[in-house]
């Protein structure tokens, strides 16, 4: 039986959702808004997450000297996180903070005062932050893998924006575009933990119910158009180690292609769960996966991993190689793709399928053992879909077949779907 | 068996007959439970030839035993959605999983075969040994890594198990042969250097009588306890450029010698390092070079208070352009702390923050296990969970002061820069 929900929506249109779960002294709330980076237009690349940076400088009510401490007098912690489809931000903290966590999340919504100076001061910590990614030479590629595989659809773009774009925005492109996006008709507050529901719902009101709802205007969507044929890119600069990297344009979680891929990636690289805030931190079972097998070992790669991600638009399931030392990028790309052609044209077994299946089930347990995660994972599914599909996650793995991930298979892993990317390093100079 | 009072964690804690250690907490949030093993097999075991060997073990140890070859341990375990993380730090290496809680018996049979009867087969070994390699490499393209490794051998001296690289070098992995592993495990692998915590949806005398059936028949003397040089600390300045001009950004490491956690101030260190470096977005230190110059994405600062005195690290990671004036923003901090101490205001916010914050570091399996792994290494006791407020509770801004005098001295700082970055 499905845990007890209660869903309301507050006359300006905020969505609650709140769930009692008495396993620790502590509650958990996430305020989830429906703006991530493909809302973003040319030229404000990284506006959503330099917004979300902005919403921890001071409110109208919380001066920017009393943030600081705000949670942490109990022992709470606090962060938030920009990504494609979506911008939240969480608070975790004993059950008597439940009142300031719920007042600190209607000011972020409301109040944010965008202070010129700040904004100045924000922008080199997020150009330090995107500098930071960059010394890396594999979120480098993924950066550039994306771009490449997407033509039209703004997935293309990172999150964190282009540099170019982060030099120029101004104050008034930040806040006017957190007034546009920061309504409750555009939000999802989600409350887990030791709580009691009327109480909450209470406190809820007397917080949120005052905030006027806006019209939030969306960029019209555009749909990828069909990929016709692989696309490559090579990055060839100074570094120690070699990187693959292999994205083929997937489904959407509303396309009943998603699960069956979901059991794909797990028969290829081991189940990672659908958890983007708990599931990554975790390895995931992956000895006896198929490209395991291929490419670690048999020592052409030192790491291999998969990752396919609940999107509200199609995204990409994403493949990631490191050769090993001395091990030449073409030897690794040919067994890759020799691995993925096989399961391409002979499909995945039934003996595979239960494999998948038990991972995915024990990683839908693990990943759900906190009210943090088990709020994340509610507002995460509100916010491209449907909060329910939570709960049915189980019914539908287990409702998977040999069939459909074969048909996935075959459709999804063609090489006119494929974008490869190289990280091929050349040598360091003194 | 002992235990504590009803209150708080209240683990059971038992001791087999042949001095293993097995310790159980029953938790129901989950139908789960986490097994973590760990076993007195950290890097200061490495003998100097052989900088990286624990590491290696830890790479090599799950690939094989007497009775299992690598493919059927990896089948038990991906059939069941588990995996194995095997962990190494300076002094512990520690074997960690989640299995659901009808998979107990199985995995913990299976983690017990890996830690007594490992074989470390040729052709395994071989292949681990590229990876290692490789992850050698990717360490040396990370300004992160170089800089705090790089302080690290500055600040206690290459030859000190401190001082080494975790992973060792290309070099002294590639001469690591198949003996040297069994070796390393023959001497550090024995029932009474484990420590074997269970916590999830299990009796605890359920869960006690499981390990004791598959660890009891385990048979071999005690390991010999690391007896390790107390580190000099550095009594001048130092400050050592790694060029990585083929990165977008620098990363600063900073650091000295602390105590041990055995110290008695050790809670006046606690609570020093979390105003200095932690609390919010990096206490004072974030403060300062995130939140009002804007230089930094990270500066925080972090302390490992060990069996001998282990280092107090400060990072910040910032553009080349910046690195001077990030350098004398520490300076500024650390200065500042070392001669006025902390104020009354950031004291109690800190306290209040590390008590209040136990029950979320209690929340799940793994948070709870860890902390009990913590508990039995330092020999905090049961009720330490207990304890821990009283004993922050207890410590005077004077103390916190005094912490910070007797460590926080720029002219004495051990100073690491690695990155796109050369000095005026």
């Amino acid at each position: 039986m499905s845990p007890q929900v209660h869903e309301e929506v507050l006359d300006n249109g905020l969505r609650v959702l709140a769930q009692e779960v008495r396993t620790a002294p502590l509650a958990s709330v996430w305020c989830w808004y429906r703006v991530g980076s493909k809302d973003e237009g040319p030229g404000l690349t990284g506006v959503s997450h330099w917004v979300e940076h902005m919403n921890f400088k001071g409110t109208t009510n919380i001066p920017r000297d009393k943030v600081k401490g705000i949670i942490e007098q109990f022992g709470g912690y606090w962060n938030g996180y920009t990504w494609i489809d979506q911008t939240t931000y969480t608070e975790t903290a004993t059950r008597d903070a439940l009142d300031r966590m719920l007042f600190i999340e209607s000011e972020r919504m409301a109040n944010c005062l965008y202070d010129p100076a700040d904004c100045e001061s924000e922008r080199t910590v997020i150009i330090s932050e995107l500098q930071g990614g960059e010394n890396d030479p594999d979120t480098l590629l993924d950066q550039e893998l994306t771009a490449t595989a997407f033509r039209a659809h703004p997935y293309r773009h990172p999150t964190i924006g282009w540099l170019a774009d982060l030099e120029s925005m101004t104050r008034e492109d930040l806040y006017g575009y957190y007034r546009r996006h920061y309504v409750p008709n555009n939000a999802t507050l989600v409350i887990v933990g030791d709580i009691d529901t009327k109480d909450a719902m209470t406190r809820v009101v007397q917080h949120f119910g005052g905030i006027a709802s806006g019209e939030v205007k969306r960029r019209r969507p555009t749909r990828e158009p069909e990929q016709l044929g692989e696309r490559r890119v090579t990055l060839s600069r100074e570094g120690t180690t070699a990187y693959l990297k292999l994205g083929f344009h997937a489904p959407s979680l509303s396309d009943p292609d998603f699960f069956p891929v979901l059991v794909l990636d797990a028969v290829l690289t081991g189940a990672k769960g659908v958890n983007l805030w708990a599931s990554f931190r975790t390895p995931p079972p992956q000895r006896s996966a198929r490209l395991y097998r291929a490419l670690v070992n048999t020592g052409l790669a030192s790491s291999v991993m998969g990752g396919v991600i609940p999107t509200q638009d199609p995204f990409l399931y994403t493949i990631s190689i490191t050769a090993t030392e001395g091990t030449p990028l073409d030897r690794v790309e040919a067994a890759a793709l020799a691995e993925l052609d096989r399961v391409r044209t002979g499909g995945v077994t039934p003996a595979e399928l239960t494999k998948a299946r038990n991972q995915l089930r024990a990683r839908l347990v693990f990943e759900n053992d906190s009210i943090t995660n088990i709020a994340h994972q509610l507002g995460y599914f509100q916010t491209i879909a449907d909060w329910r599909v939570f709960h049915s996650l189980r019914e539908r793995i287990d409702a998977v077949t040999v069939e459909q991930v074969s048909a996935a298979a075959a459709a999804r892993l063609a090489p006119a779907n494929r974008t490869v990317g190289w990280f091929d390093p050349i040598p360091v100079s003194s | 068996m002992t235990r504590t009072a009803p209150r708080g964690l209240a683990p059971v804690r038992a001791v087999a007959g042949n001095g293993a250690v097995l310790i159980a907490k029953e938790s129901s949030t989950t139908p789960a439970v986490t097994i973590h093993a760990a076993f007195h097999a950290g890097t200061v075991y490495d003998p100097p030839e052989h900088a990286g060997l624990a590491h290696f073990v830890s790479r090599t140890i799950d690939r094989g035993t007497e009775t299992r070859t690598a493919e059927e341990i990896a089948e038990s375990l991906d059939g069941r959605g588990v995996s194995l993380s095997v962990t190494v730090n300076r002094h512990v290496l520690s074997l960690i999983c989640t299995c659901l809680v009808e998979d107990l018996d199985p995995i913990l049979a299976l983690v017990a075969d890996i830690a007594m009867r490992p074989v470390f087969p040729a052709e395994e070994v071989e292949t681990r040994r590229s990876e290692i390699v490789t992850l050698i490499r990717q360490d040396e393209d990370n300004p992160a890594t170089v800089a705090n490794e790089g302080m690290l051998a500055d600040l206690y001296g290459q030859a000190h198990p401190y001082g080494r690289r975790p992973r060792g070098s290309v070099a002294s992995v590639e001469a690591i042969d198949r003996a040297a592993l069994r070796r390393f495990h023959a001497a550090r692998f024995r029932p009474g250097s484990l420590s074997l915590v269970m916590v999830g949806d299990v009796e605890t005398s359920r869960a006690i009588d499981a390990a004791r059936a598959v660890f009891e028949p385990w048979r071999a003397a005690p390991a010999d306890v690391a007896l390790l040089p107390e580190p000099a600390a550095p009594g001048t300045r130092s400050v050592r450029v790694v060029p990585m001009m083929n990165k977008a950004q620098a990363d600063i490491a900073y650091g000295f010698t602390t105590i041990t956690r055995a110290d008695p101030a050790y809670y006046a260190y606690w609570l020093m390092n979390n105003i200095l470096g932690q609390y919010s977005i990096g206490g004072r230190l974030g403060d300062s070079i995130r939140e009002r110059q804007g230089m930094a994405y990270y500066a925080f600062s972090s302390m490992d208070a060990n069996v001998i005195a282990g280092p107090l690290t400060i990072r910040a990671g910032v553009s080349a352009a910046n690195v001077d004036r990030a350098l004398a923003s520490i300076d500024d901090e650390v200065r500042r702390m070392a001669s006025e101490g902390p104020l009354e205001s950031e004291i109690k916010e800190s306290r209040q923050y590390l008590i209040y914050s136990l029950p979320r570091t209690l929340e799940t399996n793994v948070g709870i296990a860890n902390y009990l792994q913590t508990e039995e290494f330092f020999g905090l006791g049961l009720d330490y969970d207990l304890r821990v407020a009283g004993l922050l509770e207890a410590v005077t801004r004077e103390e916190v002061h005094e912490a910070a005098r007797r460590t926080l001295d720029p002219r004495a700082a051990t100073v690491v820069i690695a990155g796109p970055y050369a000095p005026r």
